[in-house]
């Protein structure tokens, strides 16, 4: 499902600025990282799309949808949304009402509903933990059963907020390997991140943001490369990218057989050179 | 400035102790980075620190932490403030919600430690333009990104002077820039000898930067210590379940295919910077 945002400005109730004219368009079953400096706009930006913020001027569309014609709820059909604290949206006693909450107000059958949740449970490795309380769960297993509560709504469009936050290396593993789920879906999925590493592994396109805005905006592999853009942004090339930057390679590795290979190029010309 | 002897402890109502017969001395002036799987008890170490263990999360404890030669157990968490300041992993469980600004969010510590009026403006300025909050002062905290409370926690932190420093995960929210900053400040921190820092980090390659030294809890015991380097691109920690740098992984594989200058037996690198050195060819 297309997410289309036209010239969106947003101010807060205090007077901060927090959206300057957004453009942005994104197609059905595309993958984006939205990157930027804490404060850029990127969560602002993000709960615009699933109508927890409304613009101070502009439009945003979920597929034929104005968000503006929509409720919340209606809107939680189309756009899921992971928090970026995973305690502001966990509420229920055990972790399988948690995650039913969603389908059940949708409208499921019961049927139906026991089957979204045992699947949102299953891919998110939650399984053994339907019984339990959420808060009696380490803080990185909370984090995906948020997740599991939006993967059971089964909505057309996800949106991650900083998930990698607190995930050790085998959660990151796990939560790539989410991402890669829904992208066979065809599932739009917007993440909120400043893990690059992350974001060059799984997202084919990278949205930065600034102070409001968006600077830049392309396939991973062309703006990750983009020291100066990403600098002004508060951030850095993911790391294989700032290897390659600073031994000259002209390519943008995104992976560590991709650096060999490149990098065995670099040597065969040094050596030839020699 | 810390001791730790044979400490365990266990969580009211749990069966499995989060920490096991920890040992460890962190002398003054050290940095030094706790790393390790989620569950590995990283958290419970920054509470044990900090008198949040045993005095506000109850359970069983066997053995002792000494700060600056005082029991944790057996002090009150009210003295400890002053000499251990513990910035939480999650910043909305640091947030008071008792002022309206975010400078006064930051007084706020300074009122209740008896600091004279007159000095708590300047410390909680200076920890404000340290952390990249200088312009937000007068905001809110509850108009802060998530990334800016993050900052705002460790602002708090910061201003009380504590001299044992304790931060859990500190720049999970931050942008590199931020990350950076913080951890040049708290390198020159620890590196004026009178404060010492403990930090919990999953970003290894900012650890392999700034830390002096690198502890590694698994399952609640520690099962490495040691420099940096020698640490964190040991093939060893895979099988723990951390991940090396993608610098690791990258001069590792060129390396193993036969195209890295020098001869066998180099360290592998942790960092850009000895990433780089280690791969460039003069």
């Amino acid at each position: 499902m297309d997410v289309k945002v036209k010239g969106v400005t947003f101010r807060y109730p205090s007077g901060v600025l927090a959206l300057s004219e957004v453009s942005l368009t994104i197609r059905a079953g595309e993958t984006v990282a939205l990157v930027g400096e804490n404060g850029a706009g990127k969560t602002t930006l993000a709960r615009h799309l699933n109508g927890l913020l409304q613009p101070e001027s502009g439009e945003v569309w979920i597929g034929d949808w104005d968000t503006r014609q929509k409720s919340v709820a209606s809107l939680s059909r189309r756009v899921g949304y992971v928090f970026q604290n995973p305690d502001d949206q966990l509420f229920a006693r055990t972790v399988w009402d948690e995650v039913a909450f969603g389908p059940r107000n949708l409208g499921g059958t019961p049927q139906s509903v026991d089957s979204d949740v045992r699947s949102a449970l299953a891919r998110c490795g939650l399984h053994e933990a339907a019984d339990r309380h959420p808060y009696d769960l380490p803080a990185a297993e909370r984090k995906f059963v948020a997740i599991a509560t939006t993967l059971a709504m089964q909505t057309p469009v996800v949106i991650l907020d900083e998930p990698t936050t607190g995930l050790d290396a085998e959660g990151v593993r796990r939560l790539g390997d989410l991402v890669e789920g829904l992208k066979k879906e065809a599932r739009t999925v917007l993440t909120i991140t400043h893990d690059l590493d992350f974001g060059a592994d799984h997202f084919e396109r990278v949205v930065v943001m600034s102070r409001g805005r968006i600077r830049g905006d392309g396939p991973a592999r062309e703006i990750l490369r983009e020291s100066t853009l990403l600098e002004e942004a508060h951030l850095r090339p993911p790391q294989l990218i700032s290897l390659a930057l600073a031994l000259g390679l002209p390519t943008s590795p995104m992976t560590v057989p991709e650096f060999v290979a490149d990098y065995g190029q670099y040597v065969a010309r040094g050596r030839s050179a020699r | 400035m810390i001791e730790i002897h044979g400490f365990s402890f266990s969580y009211a109502g749990t069966q499995s102790p989060a920490l096991h017969a920890i040992d460890l001395e962190v002398p003054q002036g050290q940095l030094c980075a706790i790393v390790g799987p989620n569950g590995a008890g990283k958290s419970t170490l920054c509470y044990a620190l900090s008198g949040f263990v045993p005095h506000f999360y109850r359970g069983t404890l066997e053995g002792e932490i000494l700060v600056a030669g005082r029991s944790v157990a057996h002090t009150p968490l009210s003295d400890l403030a002053g000499e251990v300041g513990l910035v939480f992993q999650n910043p909305f469980n640091q947030i008071t919600g008792a002022r309206f600004t975010v400078l006064e969010e930051v007084a706020f510590g300074l009122e209740n430690l008896g600091v004279p009026r007159a000095d708590i403006l300047d410390r909680a300025n200076e920890a404000l333009r340290l952390t990249g909050l200088g312009e937000l002062g007068d905001r809110s905290p509850y108009a802060l990104s998530g990334g800016q409370l993050q900052r705002l926690a460790i602002a708090s932190m910061l201003a009380m002077r504590p001299r044992l420093l304790v931060l859990d995960e500190p720049t999970s929210q931050l942008d590199p820039a931020g990350t950076e900053a913080l951890f040049t400040h708290l390198s020159h921190l620890a590196s004026s000898g009178s404060v010492t820092v403990v930090l919990t980090e999953h970003k290894l390659e900012w650890v392999a930067s700034f830390a002096d030294r690198t502890v590694v809890l698994s399952g609640g015991r520690i099962v490495a210590d040691g420099r940096p380097r020698e640490v964190l691109a040991s093939p060893t920690i895979e099988t723990l379940g951390i991940r090396p740098t993608r610098y690791t992984q990258a001069a590792r594989a060129a390396a193993a295919g036969g195209l890295t200058p020098g001869g066998a037996g180099r360290a592998l690198p942790v960092t850009l910077d000895q990433a780089a050195e280690f791969l460039r060819w003069t």
